[in-house]
């Protein structure tokens, strides 16, 4: 019982920065804009998450730095790509190679720096419950935020007329901008607020899961969120479906490594990896190539006045 | 005020070359700030970091050695991502390429072996790198999956596979429980050019690909198809050409050229095999494939340059204790601006006073 709840509650904490990452990523994609910076974005708001909050002593800073700093970075990558309509794709590498080297020397600094993770959040009395209060009600404020994320983000898109907007440019944008809508305005803001999201997976990093500073230490997360969006077929609701089959997989490969499982330690640290692999493919032969993604999905636009 | 993109009818040739070289002189200016902002003498810093490294013949030889294998690599990416194939997973296939010529070199260790070991290490690495790129592009034709993804997600298998070879079947038995193999016997080594030198036969092999190459994509059938199905994949299905089969030998072709610059690294400058054999080449690669335009001879030129960045920033580590994160920021900044240069060569950018919506 007590393994299980533990179980539980280390796969929660691997896949919430995930899921963070991904709904913000999701959001960028559905307006038609493919930024692979994610992992850059998101160590960007891991230094300067830990580098804020251990230079002011507050969280709160560090998180408030770690967002700002996700949204620097997507703003570099929105100039280059909207205003300048540069190929995402190379914008995308650019933004993930240029953050992991500044990330490192923002990071320098801190390098050993330890400080007190955040405090869990107990909801009275049904934190009492066996097994589901612990798990579900005794979180820190990240794992709150991330499924009060999926459900905002679902709701955004779907039930709202500004969601309607964003979509419409992400499937069309020459029918969007026809219609008079600010294509490239919409898409930069989406790609703010996916940097946002980023900035915050990055602060959870650096904040919760570990707290202390070390060079890489998103160690591929960003990437794998993007894999998750695709896997979600860009609907909300299965990219936390999505992260959590991810999250559980590197737990399960820790927990492995710890029950003495004769398998070399590498074989169990490639397996995210290989299962995202798999993964990937398996979706795709389940869709049978239709329901891709937004049809607009990374086609730069720029607008004949 | 607000920026308007206006779209050329026709790229000014000067244009073509003037915009890498415009992106290059904008990532000296940023440079120069950075080096500011650490508290180092710009000037000197630069001079380390740019002008150093060129200035002697050990160093030219130095720069030679690391524009070696960004060569080889970005000429098959340049093919790659002319045909609009995503791989960004080289950096694996360099290090598959080296562990299959590796194998031939522990394989045959202290073993009678000959003239031929060379050669066919050199086939073996190009092979071993061909077939994992053919990994992506197969699950790509066949399934659809992002190539993307796939390509780099195999970047973390192969650095483990590596990781774990070298720390178990692999590993030295006398030596004192490093992660290093043997050192490979004389004839597992590639030969070297000048007696003294550092400089081996990679270096004429990386030069004679960038001839072919631009061969290649110039003179032939298969080099108008890879434009085409770039530029314009409609025209390209019209044409009758089958992009599934366009994708696999792009990606067999930049796998085996980034294995053949894999097996060259390990079996040539580091003379067996450890985990951190690649200082990132094959990320490098693609800065060092967009600088050049996509383009064979560009990407030599482009090679060497970013070459000198990576012997520039070693020398700012060890003489001006400056962070080897200020290589790859600058790195990053480099790419950044031959996207941003590159978009003068399809739009004519025109600052016009805002309008009333």
């Amino acid at each position: 019982m007590m393994l299980l709840e533990a179980i539980i509650l280390t796969v929660i904490t691997a896949s919430t920065p995930l899921l963070i990452a991904a709904l913000g990523e999701l959001v960028v994609e559905k307006s038609g804009v493919l930024n692979l910076g994610v992992e850059g974005m998101m160590i960007m708001g891991a230094a300067c998450g830990i580098a804020a909050a251990i230079f002011t002593g507050s969280s709160a800073a560090g998180v408030l730095a770690a967002i700002l700093a996700g949204m620097a970075m997507a703003a570099l990558f929105g100039a280059l790509t909207l205003g300048l309509a540069a190929n995402q794709v190379a914008a995308g590498l650019a933004l993930a190679i240029f953050g992991l080297g500044l990330s490192g020397m923002v990071g320098a600094g801190f390098v050993g720096a330890q400080r007190a993770g955040i405090g869990k959040i107990e909801v009275p009395l049904l934190s009492d419950i066996p097994l589901l209060g612990p798990v579900l009600f005794n979180q820190d404020p990240f794992v709150y935020a991330s499924f009060a994320l999926v459900f905002l983000v679902a709701r955004f898109l779907n039930r709202t007329k500004a969601g309607l907007v964003l979509r419409a440019c992400g499937e069309n944008h020459a029918a969007a901008h026809a219609l008079g809508y600010p294509v490239l305005r919409i898409r930069f803001l989406a790609v703010l607020f996916g940097g946002a999201c980023a900035g915050l997976a990055g602060a959870y990093m650096s904040l919760v899961l570990t707290p202390f500073w070390s060079s890489g230490m998103t160690g591929g997360r960003g990437w794998i969120a993007l894999a998750i969006v695709v896997f979600a077929s860009w609907l909300p609701g299965r990219a936390a479906v999505g992260a959590y089959l991810f999250g559980g997989i590197t737990i399960l490969q820790l927990h492995a490594q710890g029950a003495g499982l004769r398998v070399p330690p590498q074989l169990m640290s490639a397996l995210p990896y290989l299962i995202t692999i798999v993964v990937l493919v398996l979706i795709m032969r389940l869709r049978r190539g239709g329901a891709a993604g937004p049809a607009s999905l990374g086609v730069p636009f720029v607008p004949d006045r | 005020m607000r920026l308007v993109l206006e779209t050329r009818s026709q790229t000014p040739p000067a244009l073509a070359l003037g915009a890498p070289l415009l992106a290059v002189a904008l990532t000296l200016v940023s440079a120069v700030l950075i080096f500011a902002a650490l508290g180092q003498d710009p000037w000197r810093a630069l001079q380390v970091y740019f002008i150093a490294p060129v200035s002697d013949s050990w160093g030219l030889q130095e720069v030679a050695v690391k524009a070696t294998p960004l060569v080889l690599i970005s000429v098959g990416l340049s093919l790659c991502y002319r045909s609009n194939n995503w791989n960004i997973g080289a950096e694996g296939q360099f290090l598959v390429g080296a562990m299959a010529g590796g194998w031939l070199a522990l394989a045959t260790h202290g073993a009678p072996n000959g003239p031929w070991l060379m050669p066919a290490m050199l086939a073996a690495g190009a092979a071993g790198g061909a077939l994992f790129a053919l990994i992506p592009a197969v699950l790509r034709t066949r399934f659809g999956a992002n190539e993307i993804l796939t390509s780099l997600m195999l970047v973390y298998v192969a650095e483990l596979l590596l990781d774990w070879l070298v720390r178990g079947p692999w590993r030295d038995p006398q030596g004192f429980n490093m992660p290093v193999t043997v050192s490979f016997e004389p004839e597992a080594i590639v030969p070297l050019l000048l007696e003294g030198g550092r400089l081996n036969v990679g270096t004429p092999i990386a030069l004679l690909v960038v001839v072919l190459a631009a061969v290649l994509v110039g003179r032939t059938l298969k080099g108008v198809e890879i434009r085409l199905v770039g530029e314009a994949p409609r025209a390209a299905r019209f044409a009758g050409f089958d992009t599934n089969r366009l994708t696999l030998t792009v990606f067999a072709i930049s796998g085996g050229l980034a294995g053949l610059a894999g097996v060259l690294e390990a079996a040539g400058t580091v003379k067996m095999l450890q985990p951190g054999l690649s200082p990132g080449y094959g990320f490098t690669a693609i800065i060092v494939a967009f600088l050049g335009r996509l383009n064979p001879v560009g990407c030599l030129v482009a090679g060497v340059f970013l070459a000198i960045t990576f012997i520039g920033g070693e020398n700012a580590q060890i003489m001006l204790r400056m962070p080897l994160d200020a290589t790859r920021v600058i790195q990053g900044l480099l790419l950044f601006y031959v996207l941003a240069c590159d978009t003068l060569l399809l739009y004519r950018p025109r600052l016009v006073a805002s309008t009333p919506a």
